[in-house]
């Protein structure tokens, strides 16, 4: 007979059912927890893991659009996306405080992502091929962490729920810019318009799938539902990201590339079969340009190790001196 | 005393023109170097204030560029991305490659030192377009010197291995740094006529505050500067590359009107 893991009930050995019970009424009662408050220790292992993947998705996340900073077609253009890619590099530094409020510190989540043994969001193992990328990057990919994010900015944990608050209100402007490039390319030449159209089919299905499995494929979901951090399934967010995105790219003229995408007498777009095992070879690192993300993250790292040295020991010098 | 556009005589106007595009020229360089930095800085910290500084340049560079279109210059756009090396104005000192980051923060505190006490100066300017640029632009550069300042000195004051970076980037760099102070054609009687800041005074005033915080405060080296200087219209192996990719998408749309 196999005993139920933490991970399935939510109970580490140690921990009383009363200290529970305490915990769960919170929760119910909408009431964020604190840093300093009890919880159980699954609850922190699984906050962790989710919050510093996050961070690491918008590290890693720098990577794909910052390759088209240096060839931005214009001064505007250039600027708007050195923003926002410095907005994500700001993102990574809320999220990682928000971690270190569960006591991980940011050298051990940096070890784990370079190690491989942490996660980030596979969908910035795509490649990004064409300058439209970076417009239909900040429309759909922004647009569907949006629909996660003010999902997870009521969640219960109060310093992650205030970092997706702030992040959120940012994300909103990358949604904006992305549309509008987009938009613009889609009315423009017909370069620039078969070159959105080529952006669109190559991250339609790559968006769709960012959202997470099907919910009866989730791994995670239950208690992290029972919890209050996860409040809406995949499935569900999935369907709010279709329906707001599916017009809109119609509009701008656009085909989307599901042959079986129809609205039904609910008014919900519904979507055809997704590739999973696309999905999965990307996110085991199979296929995608995982090797080349965590590469150039190592080389940052690496090169950057001296100057980080040179800090401390400036740092260390100036604290000498004061207490002399 | 300020004066309007339509006071500026046709030989005022060529020479404002040019000294615009040349400041132009500098910062879109310079910002495109910090931009390869973007996700690849030694500290999270870092992506994001040199992100912010690049934009401040390329807002920069968008102002005079602005400024240069109303007298005759063409669209900022057109300036920036359908020139080529031959055409770039920009000093050797921003166009070479970024290097290391000690690389990067001298070359920053050579060129925002520079930048600042210029700007501060043509906040006095007797044409009002300019000295509202500077006046809104200098604020910006202020907060760019104190953070390449403080950087510059904990890299030349930290370990044996960050003092010899910086010393070596400083020995590179500083051949170079005399060419932000070459007067454009023309620039003599948009001095004289207070339209523009005595280059020759902006150039003491920055000798003697990079000689007290390099030497004095981060003990480096200062080597012999060479006596001429090449002009801004020569430029290093390294300029045309760099066009050649900042460049690409837009030229590879010659008839696109929208960005």
């Amino acid at each position: 007979m196999t005993h139920p893991t933490p991970a399935q009930t939510g109970i580490t050995p140690g921990e009383t059912a009363e200290q529970h019970a305490h915990f769960e009424a919170r929760i119910a009662r909408g009431e964020k927890i604190e840093a300093g408050d009890w919880m159980p220790a699954e609850y922190r292992r699984q906050l962790i893991r989710m919050i510093s993947q996050h961070a690491h998705s918008e590290v890693v996340g720098m990577l794909p659009e910052g390759e088209w900073i240096t060839r931005a077609p214009s001064l505007r253009r250039k600027t708007i996306l050195m923003a926002k890619v410095q907005d994500e590099a700001g993102h990574g530094q809320y999220l990682y405080h928000a971690a270190e409020t569960l006591g991980a510190t940011r050298e051990d989540m940096l070890q784990a992502l370079l190690s491989g043994k942490a996660k980030y969001s596979s969908i910035f193992n795509y490649p990004t091929h064409s300058w439209a990328d970076v417009g239909m990057i900040g429309w759909l990919v922004d647009g569907a962490a949006i629909k996660n994010q003010t999902m997870l900015a009521g969640c219960s944990y109060g310093p992650y729920s205030r970092a997706m608050v702030r992040i959120c209100s940012e994300e909103t402007f990358h949604h904006k810019q992305g549309k509008e490039m987009i938009v613009a390319y889609a009315q423009g030449t017909p370069q620039q318009r078969a070159m959105a159209q080529d952006a669109l089919n190559r991250w339609w299905w790559p968006a769709m799938m960012m959202l997470g499995p099907h919910d009866a494929d989730s791994p995670n979901s239950g208690v992290l539902t029972r919890w209050g951090i996860k409040l809406k399934s995949n499935d569900e967010v999935r369907q709010e990201f279709i329906n707001e995105h599916v017009p809109e790219l119609l509009e701008a003229g656009l085909t989307i590339p599901d042959p079986d995408l129809h609205q039904d007498e609910h008014g919900n777009w519904r979507h055809g079969p997704i590739h999973w095992d696309e999905f999965w070879a990307v996110i085991r690192g199979e296929q995608g340009l995982n090797k080349e993300r965590l590469g150039a993250r190592q080389a940052a790292h690496d090169d950057g190790a001296w100057v980080r040295d040179a800090l401390q020991a400036y740092t260390d010098r100036q604290r000498a001196v004061a207490a002399d | 005393m300020t004066t309007t556009p339509t006071e500026l005589t046709d030989t005022q106007t060529q020479a404002l023109l040019l000294k615009l595009t040349v400041l132009a020229d500098d910062e879109i360089i310079l910002a495109h170097r910090n931009g390869e930095w973007t996700g690849h800085a030694p500290i999270l910290e870092e992506d994001i204030a040199l992100a912010n500084i690049a934009q401040d340049e390329l807002g920069h560079a968008g102002l005079y560029l602005s400024l240069a279109q109303t007298l005759g210059g063409s669209d900022p756009d057109r300036v920036a991305f359908w020139r080529g090396p031959d055409d770039y104005l920009n000093t050797r000192l921003v166009e070479l490659p970024k290097g290391d980051w000690a690389f990067t923060m001298v070359r920053q505190f050579l060129y925002d030192t520079s930048e600042a006490l210029w700007l501060e100066a043509a906040t006095r300017s007797t044409y009002a377009p300019l000295a509202e640029i500077a006046a809104k632009a200098v604020r910006e550069e202020k907060f760019h010197v104190q953070h390449t300042a403080l950087w510059v000195e904990r890299l030349a004051l930290g370990t044996p291995e960050s003092e010899r970076r910086t010393q070596a980037a400083l020995t590179e760099l500083w051949p170079h740094a005399a060419q932000l102070f070459q007067p454009v054609e023309g620039e003599a009687e948009l001095t004289a006529s207070g339209i523009l800041p005595d280059l020759n005074a902006v150039h003491a005033r920055w000798s003697d505050l990079v000689t007290r915080h390099l030497v004095d405060r981060c003990g480096l080296t200062l080597p012999d500067a060479p006596a001429t200087q090449p002009g801004r219209d020569t430029h290093t192996e390294h300029l045309a590359p760099l066009l050649e990719e900042m460049q690409r998408v837009a030229r590879q749309h010659p008839d696109a009107e929208v960005w």
